[in-house]
């Protein structure tokens, strides 16, 4: 019995135009032009309890607007959802006390408070009893490395103590089920590592569902065992991250900013860009290792720079569709 | 209910926390609110000075008048701000938090934004009531009854914030309409209603009540009235119009839930 | 140039927020209706005959300082409060602007748009649409020579309402003190403006100072001259007020701006 069913879900939007300029201005006085955005055209999974998955996809792919329906903030217009049992929108007070969320972004802490205050002022929210909040925080403050922060005033955190702050928060009522939305966008190295070691632990030691939904692949790839791929409101890809992997042609760039205006070729590179002196090669790491081809291409020009990197995110999905 | 009471509470404790760590600047600020908001009262003086009479009424009983409503505004205005900044709410994408939670949504709104300093806009109506008071004939139904009136008074005035902040649902723009029911409802209300126009009068009856949570039970406490069944069920019209007021808002939820913002 | 280029933006905005200007409008309406009602009613009394203003002008008066409203020093600059409150106002202050100037001219366009936007719908509807349906509640219209005299008035009203607000911003430099401050002088340009009720219907013998201060040129002299309480030949008085005030007060703004840079600059910012 799946945890969470989401079946042909769909969304769309009415979104109002605005024309430019003084003339706009006054058109806008007079009548007012909508457009129809569709947000899900149709998207339908099924996660079991104690499940680690990746929820990628494009900026505007509807990765929002999914784990809002499944929170329980956003109706549908078209399909079926239902988490442990029950229908997200229909129950929200039931259904949201059993959840936990993380917008990466925003933080849900008191701004002026001690973080101790706030893990206080959720659990009289949560109506969590007094024993159990004690044990949970103990917990938490030590798997998040909380000791120290428990008394500073969360606009005094940086954004790395922040975030672990923010998980902490979210978990104040032991939910079964969290949703982390973006929680490693902007943190340093340090932090992003402390982060994924414990979503991890959540998730291996409690047995807690986590829905992340990342741009960082690198999250991706330390953390989910399935990925779920969403692109202009559909589902693309479902599946373990090695057909993920598989699917799309494992590829690198290696962007180096040349001394001189002279031309880059390689044997098992291909130039996909060039800006000036700047060019970018794409490579498979299989055939050519990142060191081997720096190697060769600085022995073979003057470089003032350079750096790897993966492919964004939307590379990988246009190939998904040979796009 | 007690629960969310004693929720409430802690917001408030937390807020209050927060304020009075800029203590100096806080003391400033009350005393600029309290002088801010009483000059209007010396208007309504210098007019009773000069002309004597407004329709009948004398200064000490409209003054009762004028206490009577600006403490309930007061009161409500002081207890709804995190309503009034609804529409700020929205826009920060800071209402999905508290769909989040397993709340009731207004009582979150309600602890959002509780500022003490409002409440300093009580210290006129206060000292207007004080003055007033003095020259009624009080008993224990008419102190039970200006009770009642505050009361009511303040709940019709949650209620329009309420209705207020449904607005924000649908547009942010024209939130400032609500200002010519909330200020403008108070400021019409400071004056005895038999003043106005029939059609007026009729509004402020039977669509935004404030005749019948101030006017009516302040006519029976300075004894134009006799104190019967009409003047004491009379000011339940408040309490009411923050029902349906509440009902309107489980509307605007509903309707963000499948509009999204 | 670059003012009337901020003026134009100023209009397209608001022209972008057209709920909301018909809300404002719509609120000063009932405002300007219950106030007309509570004064009719005082004036029903008998001592009315020997009140310094006919019931007619004061309806006018009050129709005239709803349009006006928006004149009023109510609101500290906001962007000058950020910038005092996050430090980036000593970028300001080191770089070779006249920042009062520069305060003033803001204060200047900030509130021409808005006010104008309010004033013309305003004007219209009651002096065009309301004789319509309730010529009592009616705005009369001025006679050419008032009406020109009023708008001499209004310019004069503008530059001493950015005059106060140029003020107000200067003493933000004083957290301490400042912050009360704004609150305390809006409030009293409301009452000492005539927005509350017409200043000649205060006691006779607070007359004398209620016009010695600098709030009775932002709407109260203006408005009596439209509605010809004032002859029109007073525009003279009126104005020489607004700009003696206008000019007291910048120069108060700039003293008192030295000092708080004085105060910056040793306090090491």
């Amino acid at each position: 019995m799946p945890q969470i069913v989401a079946r042909d879900l769909a969304k769309s939007f009415r979104v109002a135009e605005r024309s430019p300029g003084m003339l706009g201005a006054v058109r806008g006085l007079v009548a007012r032009r909508y457009k129809t955005v569709d947000a899900l055209a149709g998207v339908s999974f099924s996660i079991e309890a104690g499940e680690l998955v990746g929820y990628i996809g494009p900026n505007g792919a509807g990765k929002s607007t999914t784990i809002k329906i499944l929170a329980g903030i956003l109706v549908p217009d078209g399909g079926t959802a239902e988490v442990a049992g029950r229908v997200p929108w229909r129950e929200r007070i039931a259904h949201v006390a059993r959840i936990g969320v993380v917008f990466g972004q925003r933080t849900q802490l008191w701004w002026d408070l001690p973080v101790i205050e706030s893990l206080d002022m959720l659990r009289h929210i949560y109506k969590v009893p007094a024993d159990a909040f004690a044990k949970q925080r103990a917990e938490l403050v030590e798997l998040l490395g909380l000791g120290d922060l428990l008394d500073t005033p969360v606009r005094q955190l940086s954004l790395g103590q922040r975030m672990r702050a923010d998980l902490a928060a979210s978990l104040v009522h032991a939910p079964d089920i969290l949703f982390l939305d973006e929680p490693t966008i902007g943190l340093d190295a340090v932090s992003k590592l402390a982060v994924r070691a414990f979503v991890q632990r959540l998730n291996r030691e409690r047995g807690v569902t986590v829905i992340l939904t990342t741009h960082d692949m690198d999250d991706i790839e330390a953390l989910c065992e399935r990925v779920i791929v969403i692109g202009g409101g559909k589902i693309l890809s479902d599946g373990p991250l090695a057909e993920l992997r598989a699917q799309v042609s494992r590829e690198r760039w290696l962007t180096v900013d040349l001394a001189d205006g002279s031309d880059i070729s390689d044997p098992d590179a291909t130039v996909i860009r060039r800006d000036g002196n700047r060019v970018c090669l794409a490579f498979d790491p299989s055939v050519v290792s990142p060191a081997e081809l720096i190697r060769r291409v600085t022995a073979a020009h003057p470089i003032r720079d350079l750096f790897v990197e993966n492919p964004p995110i939307e590379t990988i999905i246009a190939r998904l569709y040979g796009a | 209910m007690a629960d969310s009471l004693r929720l409430y509470f802690r917001y408030v404790g937390i807020a209050i926390r927060g304020q009075l760590q800029y203590r100096a600047a806080f003391v400033l600020k009350v005393v600029g609110y309290c002088i801010a908001t009483g000059v209007e009262f010396l208007g309504l003086w210098a007019l009773f000075a000069r002309f004597g009479s407004l329709a009948g009424w004398t200064l000490r009983e409209v003054a009762l008048i004028y206490g009577v409503a600006d403490v309930g505004f007061a009161l409500a205005d002081g207890l709804s701000r995190g309503l009034d900044r609804f529409g700020d709410v929205l826009k920060a994408g800071e209402f999905d938090r508290m769909l989040v939670r397993p709340r009731s949504t207004i009582l979150q709104l309600l602890g959002f934004d509780f500022r003490l300093l409002t409440f300093g806009r009580m210290a006129q109506g206060i000292i207007a009531l004080a003055w007033a008071g003095q020259f009624v004939a009080w008993s224990p139904g008419r102190a039970a009854l200006l009770a009642l009136s505050f009361a009511c008074t303040t709940c019709l005035f949650i209620g329009l914030a309420v209705l207020q902040a449904t607005t924000a649902f649908w547009t942010i723009e024209s939130l400032e309409v609500w200002n010519a029911f909330t200020y403008g409802g108070n400021y019409a209300s400071q004056y005895p209603f038999d003043i106005y126009t029939r059609w007026l009068r009729a509004f402020f009856t039977a669509i935004l009540p404030l005749a019948l949570t101030g006017y009516v039970p302040v006519r029976a406490i300075l004894g134009r009235d006799p104190l019967d069944a009409w003047h004491v069920i009379a000011p339940l019209a408040g309490p009411l119009f923050l029902i349906i007021a509440l009902g309107v808002w489980r509307i605007g939820v509903r309707h963000h839930a499948s509009t999204g913002s | 140039m670059g003012y009337l280029a901020i003026i134009a933006a100023r209009f397209r905005t608001l022209l972008q927020y057209r709920a909301a200007a018909l809300a404002g409008l719509f609120t000063q309406i009932f405002f300007g209706i219950v106030r007309i009602m509570i004064l009719s009613a005082f004036y029903a009394a008998s001592r009315s005959q020997h009140a310094p203003m006919s019931l007619r002008e004061v309806v006018g008066y009050i129709w005239l300082g709803q349009a006006m409203l928006l004149l009023m020093p109510w609101r500290i600059d906001e962007d000058v409060l950020r910038q005092v409150n996050d430090g980036s106002i000593v970028y300001e202050l080191a770089r070779p602007l006249d920042l009062q100037a520069v305060w003033l001219a803001r204060g200047v366009a900030w509130r021409t748009a808005p006010v104008l936007l309010r004033l013309v719908p305003m004007l219209v509807l009651a002096m065009v649409v309301l004789p319509i349906f309730e010529p009592a509640w009616a705005l009369a219209p001025p006679s050419a020579a008032a009406f020109a005299a009023w708008l001499v008035c209004f310019a004069g009203a503008i530059v001493l309402s950015a005059a106060i607000s140029a003020l107000m911003n200067v003493t933000l430099l004083w957290s301490l003190a400042g912050s009360g401050i704004p609150m305390i002088v809006g409030a009293l340009a409301t009452i000492f403006g005539g927005l509350t009720i017409p200043l000649v219907l205060f006691p006779a013998w607070s007359q004398p100072i209620i016009y010695a201060l600098p709030f009775a040129g932002l709407l109260d002299l203006p408005s009596r001259i439209f509605t010809g309480n004032l002859p029109a030949h007073d525009v003279i008085y009126v104005l020489a007020d607004q700009l003696v005030w206008s000019l007291v007060l910048i120069a108060f703004g700039r003293w008192l701006l030295a000092r708080g840079v004085r105060k910056l600059v040793v306090q090491g910012g």
